[in-house]
Formats: structure tokens, sequence, C-alpha cells
């Protein structure tokens, strides 16, 4: 079996608060003053394998944006592995880690802030593939030209600077950028969420297409399900930094195992449910700085047991290629 | 949507919106020109010694001279015509506050935008040292320094700069801290691009606009400072008079009615900084998107 | 027949820009009636958020409307003065913006803030106003609303902001709500949680509710009646059930199939080719000419509305189906 295209092992993140002054001098006097910390990611394995198209979906504080800084190397993960073609990201020096970090790329949630505003589309698009050698100066014109038109725009937006440009014509460009390195993977992190649906339809079909015609993979953050069934092939459901549920799209849509999963599938907004009864799932979503103990979806949680409350659920194959964290999955089968 | 409205166009456009700073920037252009035409524009050379009639010293505005030659605001002790020194005057005025200013800008710029990028124990080092120099008043740095120094144009511009580098640094640092975080940069950074590419080509451009504003307004600042500073007798040398040294050498005569000697100058450099100061507060506003509609 | 909550007549309000006349809102009429929940449906640009400012009379210079009716219980309200219309807003007709903060003032208590709601319109004691204060938060599902009288803004959560911004619309039991996005910076469990609530409250009150989003699929479960706006004018409009599985509008159609979630995976969506025109520069006759299939010289001119034997209203010289 070859390995994965980008795997993440048991990847956990901490973010320090770190204290202020007032804190720091009482700790030094002897107070018990401790740093606050969120743990953003909490034990997440994931794999994207070539040419796979993986959907990670949950809300806000799930840690969803800090596994997607990982997955591209913008982050080093406090915990765990973070493995290229099964070689850890960490051993790797020189040219194989250069190129083990342009082929892995990021599409960015807001299109105008992630393209520099001062910059033309040409050297936005063309500037990373010069200085890595992917081409010389003098092809760059052509390169750029070429990739813009892979990516829908005309070769003459090149020319101009991103305020000039429309949000869908932004969001493309984005995509040639990082096209430019030559990557395997592509992440996305809520990349259509800011986009009009009209825009929104033409870049999930641009998606589908590279994906046909290069061979790429995904790891498609959103908290979009409809987009997510759309395009992705498994579907990985994060709650407060833990993946509690992972399926193959199909089965995971059509009959999800994990409580929290089927709350966010029965509050999704669908075209075709009408006049619908809004019965809403109950309570907050808890501050990462404060996770429940136990199962992070007990308070909130219809089926909770006192065993949710103490321990936390590993996550388990429940059915072939089938992953849930729910004690619920352990004991019975849900009808 | 799509318009071809360039950053700079709406700038001007909302610059011109204010009549006073149109006033303001062409008093400016006005001034500059005459600093920078000086040598053809003035009647008389001030640092040519030849040239000077100690027996045309202390004139009123408008006196003739034995040769036919009007001074039309006056001589000052050295016989020399006011007119022809405010100009002279002009010229090193302004090109010291605006050497000053520039060189302050560079090195605060870039060490700003190292602190920024580093963190950690740099930062608090750097921004510390910062911190502790913007405490004292700038205008007591550079007397201590010209003190020790003694008087010449690249020792007060050394001073000078000296004095304000860390205005800039602290400006450059805040802003490069705010557009760090966005997600351009961490672009930049996926591209693995090079470091120095990122700070210099990327993160620079970004913070620089804001800051060439702040730094029009210091120019104003500087020159102020060097006429202080000449005027205290510590800035440029006696052959080289700046607006504060010729100010300070008419100031004994101020009381016996002979005021035109330091009063022309000191007109000449407070018009000076009201242009600066209108242009460099119009084009804050310009740039403020607070204030912008 | 009784008068509807809601009607507006021709609205037009356009932007005098340096840059020329924007016309934001071009031509809009429609009506809510007491209890039922429109959806004014658009993507960015198409003025549905300056419709809803629009009558509530929030249009800032260099914004003005230019001409048409909007009557609230059969009273106009563009004859109103500003005074008048102040007194109306918070009062009978209420609004909730995409960011509650448009609404709340962060420096002072939740309770303050409704009480003061109450007290602005009708002479009741301050007892009396935090009563209905207290009644009110607990009627957006805000658990022991007595301990979060005394709180700031600050202290809640995204979504907690938001119910307390739909408490403070409610709490003079308006005729008409007028909600611009509400739903959109949240995540979709407490979108959901939201949804409900309105719902419920509308329900029960009897206002008339103008839900303004981009978001077609909350509109279909939502509301009772969809509005489709483009470029400034309402294309189509109509019960959401018609709209939706029979649209008559080409941009409409584009729209619904756009959705990702209805089409089989993998195969591509149908997408609308092209873009928005800028409402600065829009094109004569239909504005979505550029973009459609179906356009045809006639299309040059501007389509009159045409109504439908199941109630509907397009403006299209070319429907999908024969109205």
């Amino acid at each position: 079996m070859t390995a994965p295209l980008l795997e993440l092992r048991a990847v956990s993140m901490r973010f320090a608060r770190p204290l202020d002054t007032a804190a720091r001098i009482a700790r030094a006097l002897g107070a018990n003053v401790g740093e606050a910390a969120v743990h953003a990611l909490d034990g997440v394995s994931l794999a994207v394998a070539q040419g796979e198209v993986v959907g990670l979906v949950g809300e806000s504080g799930c840690g969803k944006s800090t596994l997607a800084r990982i997955a591209v190397g913008l982050h080093a993960p406090s915990a765990g592995e973070r493995l290229w073609k099964g070689r850890p990201t960490a051993s790797l020096r020189g040219d194989a880690a250069l190129r083990a970090r342009l082929a892995a790329q990021m599409i960015f949630q807001d299109p105008l802030a992630s393209l520099n505003p001062r910059m033309r589309v040409a050297e936005l698009v063309g500037e990373a593939p010069v200085v890595h050698g992917l081409v010389q100066r003098a092809g760059r014109r052509g390169y750029v030209a070429e990739l813009l038109e892979r990516v829908g725009l005309d070769a003459s937006v090149a020319r101009r600077y991103p305020h000039q440009l429309s949000g869908g014509q932004r969001a493309r460009v984005g995509i040639a950028r990082a096209l430019a390195v030559r990557p395997e993977l592509l992440v996305c992190d809520e990349a259509v969420a800011a986009l009009d649906v009209s825009v929104q339809a033409q870049v999930l079909n641009l998606f589908a297409a590279l994906r046909r015609d290069l061979g790429l993979a995904y790891l498609f953050i959103s908290h979009d399900l409809g987009v997510v069934r759309y395009l992705a092939d498994r579907v990985a459901v994060m709650y407060l930094g833990r993946i509690v549920e992972s399926a193959p799209a199909e089965a995971l849509f059509a009959a999800p195992r994990h409580p929290y999963t089927r709350a966010l599938l029965a509050e999704m907004p669908r075209l075709e449910v009408r006049r619908k009864r809004f019965a809403a799932v109950r309570g907050e979503i808890p501050s990462p700085l404060a996770p429940p103990p136990g199962c992070h979806f007990h308070p909130r949680c219809p089926h909770a047991m006192p065993r949710c409350r103490m321990q936390r659920p590993e996550l388990a194959e429940v059915a072939p290629g089938r992953f849930a964290a729910c004690f619920l999955d352990v004991t019975a089968e849900p009808q | 949507m799509t318009h071809d409205d360039t950053l700079l166009r709406r700038l001007a456009a909302d610059f011109a919106a204010s009549r006073l700073a149109l006033a303001g920037l062409a008093l400016l252009a006005a001034i500059a020109a005459a600093a920078i035409l000086a040598p053809w524009l003035a009647p008389q050379n001030p640092y040519d010694l030849a040239e000077l009639d100690l027996a045309a010293s202390r004139l009123p505005p408008g006196a003739r001279s034995a040769d036919g030659t009007t001074f039309w605001l006056g001589t000052d002790g050295q016989g020399r015509d006011m007119l022809s020194a405010i100009l002279y005057g002009l010229r090193i005025s302004i090109g010291v506050g605006v050497a000053a200013t520039l060189l302050a800008l560079a090195i605060g710029a870039a060490v700003g935008l190292v602190a920024a990028w580093a963190g950690g124990r740099t930062e608090s080092v750097v921004m510390r040292v910062v911190d502790l120099q913007l405490s004292f008043p700038a205008i007591l740095i550079a007397l201590v320094l010209l003190a020790v120094l003694g008087p010449g144009v690249g020792k007060i511009v050394f001073a000078l700069v000296a004095a304000q580098w860390a205005y800039y640094a602290r400006t450059v640092r805040g802003a490069a801290l705010a557009e760090r975080r966005k997600e351009y940069v961490d672009a930049a950074v996926v591209l693995a691009l090079p470091r120095a590419r990122i700070l210099f080509g990327h993160l620079l451009p970004n913070v620089l606009p804001p800051l060439v504003v702040v730094a029009t307004v210091q120019v104003a600042n500087a020159i102020a400072l060097e006429a202080t500073l000449s005027f205290l007798g510590l800035g440029l040398p006696v052959t080289e008079p700046s607006l504060g040294l010729l100010i300070a050498n008419g100031y004994a005569y101020l009381l016996s009615g002979k005021y035109w000697i330091s009063f022309f100058p000191g007109v000449a450099l407070a018009t000076t900084i009201v242009a600066v100061n209108l242009v460099g507060d119009r084009l804050r506003d310009a740039l403020n998107p607070r204030l912008a509609q | 027949m009784t008068v509807a909550t809601l009607r507006v007549e021709n609205l037009r309000t356009h932007f005098f820009t340096r840059h020329g006349v924007v016309k934001a809102v071009d031509g809009v009429s429609f009506e809510v009636r007491a209890g039922r929940i429109l959806g004014l449906v658009g993507e960015s640009g198409s003025g549905k958020s300056v419709t809803g400012f629009s009558i509530l009379g929030l249009v800032d210079p260099p914004g003005r409307i230019v001409d048409g009716r909007i009557l609230l219980e059969g009273r106009d309200l563009r004859a109103l003065d500003a005074e008048g219309l102040r007194a109306l807003r918070g009062d009978r007709v209420a609004m909730v913006f995409q960011d509650p903060m448009m609404t709340l003032n962060p420096v002072l208590t939740i309770g303050t803030q409704l009480a003061e709601t109450v007290r602005a319109h009708r002479r009741v004691s301050r007892a009396a106003a935090r009563d209905e204060a207290r009644a009110a938060l607990a009627r957006v599902g805000i658990a022991s609303p007595d301990a979060r009288l005394a709180a700031y803004p600050h202290q809640f959560s995204g979504g907690m902001r938001q119910r307390v911004a739909i408490a403070i619309a409610l709490i003079n039991r308006p005729a008409l709500v007028i909600a611009d996005e509400p739903t959109t910076a949240l995540d979709v469990t407490i979108q959901g949680q939201i949804l409900a609530e309105m719902q419920s409250l509308v329900r029960a009150s009897g206002a008339a509710l103008v839900w303004i989003t981009h978001d077609l699929a909350v509109v279909a479960g939502l509301a009772d009646e969809v509005a489709v706006m483009y470029a400034g004018r309402i294309v189509e409009r109509g019960p959401v059930d018609a709209v939706l599985d029979r649209p008559l509008h080409p941009y409409t159609r584009g729209l619904v199939d756009s959705v990702p979630s209805r089409r089989a995976r993998g195969e591509p969506l149908r997408q609308i080719p092209g873009m928005a025109p800028s409402p600065a520069a829009l094109p004569a006759g239909c504005a979505f000419r550029s973009r459609c299939d179906r356009a045809s010289a006639a299309c040059l001119a501007e389509p009159g509305a045409t109504l439908t034997r199941d109630g509907r209203e397009v403006r299209c010289f070319h429907p999908l189906e024969a109205p």
C-alpha cells in the first residue's frame, strides 16, 4: 500500500495565552497563576490520499482553520506528526523540504485579503515560480497567461490590481497563484464562503475540473455541508478540536452516526425543505478555552449518558471505513 | 465591482477636496522651488565673503547698496542681503530636514519591520530600546549629541536621525504587526518565498504609504528642531547659516529696532512649517479610511 | 381583504456619487401581510439591503429615495418627517442587522437597553419596563434572563448577541420586522436556533417579517413568499414552492441550479455565466440579458411585470414556462 499524500498523526495544537505583566509579577511573588491554554486541536488524525477529496466540516471554534494551517505547514503542531508521502516533514531538509512545502498549497477564505493589494496579478501569480526556478524570468509572462487561462481568466487580467477585480476573479487569481508552484494538494479553508451563490458554483466547477485534469487532491474545509457533500469523497466532522466522525461522503450524509453530525445535518438549510419547523440543537457552542469534560458534545447531546460526562470517547471504526467517537456506537446501534 | 480608479487617483481627488490643502501645496511648491533655485534667484551669494560689504551692514529693507542693488529685506550684521541669506537658508533648512527624515524613516522602518517579524526576545529588546529613546525629548538627545560632536551639516543630520528614528521604528512595527496577520502574508509563506522577500517585497510596500504621510509632517518637525538647535548655536557653522542661525544673528538687534534681521527669516521658517503641515494633515486625512466617505 | 402590513410601490433609491448615479433600487414593489414571512433574495449588489434600509428611512447621503411609496398599515412612511420616522422605528417597525452590534451599545447593560427601548415608546414604570425586558429575553430562548439583564454585550457569544438584538427588535411587538442577513455570520446549529425562534415569534405575534438574505436554502425553509432581486429590481416574486420548484425567470433558475446540495455529486453545477453588472453602469433593458441564454432583441427593452395564474409576478420576455 502506498503512503497517503498527507497524513496528520495525533496532531494537537495548544495556544497559550501569555500572562500579562501583572500576572507574571503575581506568579513571581508566589501566586498560583497559570497560563490560559486553548486546545485548538486535540489528537486529530487525518489522511488525504493522492487525488482524493477530503471534506472537513465543523462550526466556529472547532479548530478547522488551525488544522488547515498545519496541513499546509504554516504552523507546526505542538504535538503529533505531519507526514508527506510517508515521511515526517519535520525531518526533511533542503530541496526535499522545499518540494514538500510547495506541493501543499492553500486557498484562503477571503480572496481580497489573501492577495497583496500592491501587486499586479502577473506578479502575484508569477513571483513564486520564478523565485523557485520553475520557470525562467523570460518565460513568466507566458506561464502566467497559461495559468490564468486554466482558471478561466482572460490574460488581460494580468495587468490588474486585486481591487480592480470582482470577487469571483479574485478567487480565481488565488487559485492560479497556488497552481503556479505545481502542487499536488490544495487545502481550501472556507474557500467559497465569501462568494455569491452563482460565483460559488463557478468556482466549485473549477475545483472539480482541476481535480479531473491535474489529479489534484483536496482538503476541503467548510461549514457548508452542501458544498462539502458536492465535492468530497470522504468527510470528517470536527467539534471543539476533535474529529467526532469520519466516513465516506455518501454514507455519512445518508446515515450519520454521531449525534452532532445528525444535528448538523438536521439544521442544514436545504432547498427542498419548505416551511420547516426548525427544532434547534440545544445550547451554545462551548468556549474552546474551557471545553466540557468527557465528550465535548455531551451538554448539547440528546442521548448523553453519565459516562459521556466523565470519559472521552475515542474515534473507533464502527463499520468498514466509518469512524465515530461516541459511546452510543459502542454500546448499541442507534435506531 | 471593477473600476480603474487607482489608489493614487482617489487620494489625489480626496486631497484636492480641501482648498486649504491645495493652497498649502502651492505654497510648499513655491518655497521648494525658491530653495532649489536659490543660486540663480538670489541677488548675492551670502557665503562668498568677497561679495559682502561690511559698510552695508544692518541696512533696513528697501535700502540700496553702493553699487546700486536694492536690499529688499535689508541686510544683516555682516552686510549680507537678507533675501539672499533667507533663500540659501531655506535650502539648508529644507535639505537638512528632508535628508534627516528620509534617513530616520529608512532606519526606523528596517528596525521596526525586523522586530515585528522576528518577535520574541529580539522584538522585546529592540522595542525597549525604542521606548527608552522615546522617553527622552528629541531635542535633548540632539542637544547632547551636538554638544559632543560639534557643528556641521552632516553632524546635525546625524543628530536629527538619532532623535527621530525610534518614532518610525515604533510606527512601522505597529503597522507591520497588523499587516502580518493578513492572509496575503500567509500566502507568501506557503509559497515558500524567502524571508527577506516577504519582509521588504510584500510587507514593506503595504506599511510604507501611511508612514510617508507621517514623514511629511515630521519634515516640518525636523526643520523646526534644526532651527532651534541652530538658534542655540549648536547646529550649523556660521559660514552656512540656516534659518535658525539667521534668526539668532538678528536676535541681538531686535530691541534696537532692527527687526528685519530676525523677522524675515522667522516668517520664512513659519511659512515653510505651516505649508508642510497643511499638506501633511490633508494627506493623512485622505489616507484615513475612517474619515473617507 | 385586509390591508397589507407593508406595501412597497415602485421604490427607487439612488446613490448620487462622484462617479455617477447608482440605481441601487430601481422600481421595487411587493407586499407582506401580518404573520407572513417574505424572503428577499439576491446576490451582493442586487439592492436587497438598500431596499430594507429604505423602508426604515435609514438611507444615508449620497443615497436618496427618489420615487415610490412605502405603506405601513396604510400609512405612507415617505410622508413622515424624521421625528415621525424615529417614533415609528423600534415601535411599529424594527430591524435586525447581520451584525448585532449595530443595535447594541457596548457600554450599556442588556437590561438597560431593553428597558430603554420600551420606555422610549411607551409610558411605563421602570419596574414594568424591566419586567418586559426579562420576558423578552426569555422569549428568545436566553436562559436565566434575570442574571443576563445585568450583563454587557461583550459578555455574550455572537449567537446570544443576535438573540438579544432580536429581543430588542421584538419587545414593542412591532407590526413589521426587517431582518438583514441576521444569521449569515452564525454557525449552522446556532442559525437553526435563531430561525426557530424568529419563526415562532412571528407566528405568535402576527408580525410581518421581511427576511433579506443571499441564502436560498434558508428562505426555502423559512419563508412563505420569496422575491428574487437582480440589479435593483425584483425579477420574480411569488409563493416559495412555485418560485423554487418551477422558476420562471432564467436568473432564478440559475440561482436554484447553483446551490450545490441539490445536484448529484461530481456532476458539474449549472452555473450562470459572467458576472453581475456594476450597479453604477447598468445596461439598458433587462439587466440580466448579457448572462442569459434566452435573451433576444426584445430584451433591449425593459421587461414589465407579468402576473401569472398561480399568483406570481415575473419580469421577463422569455419566461421558462408560459405564464
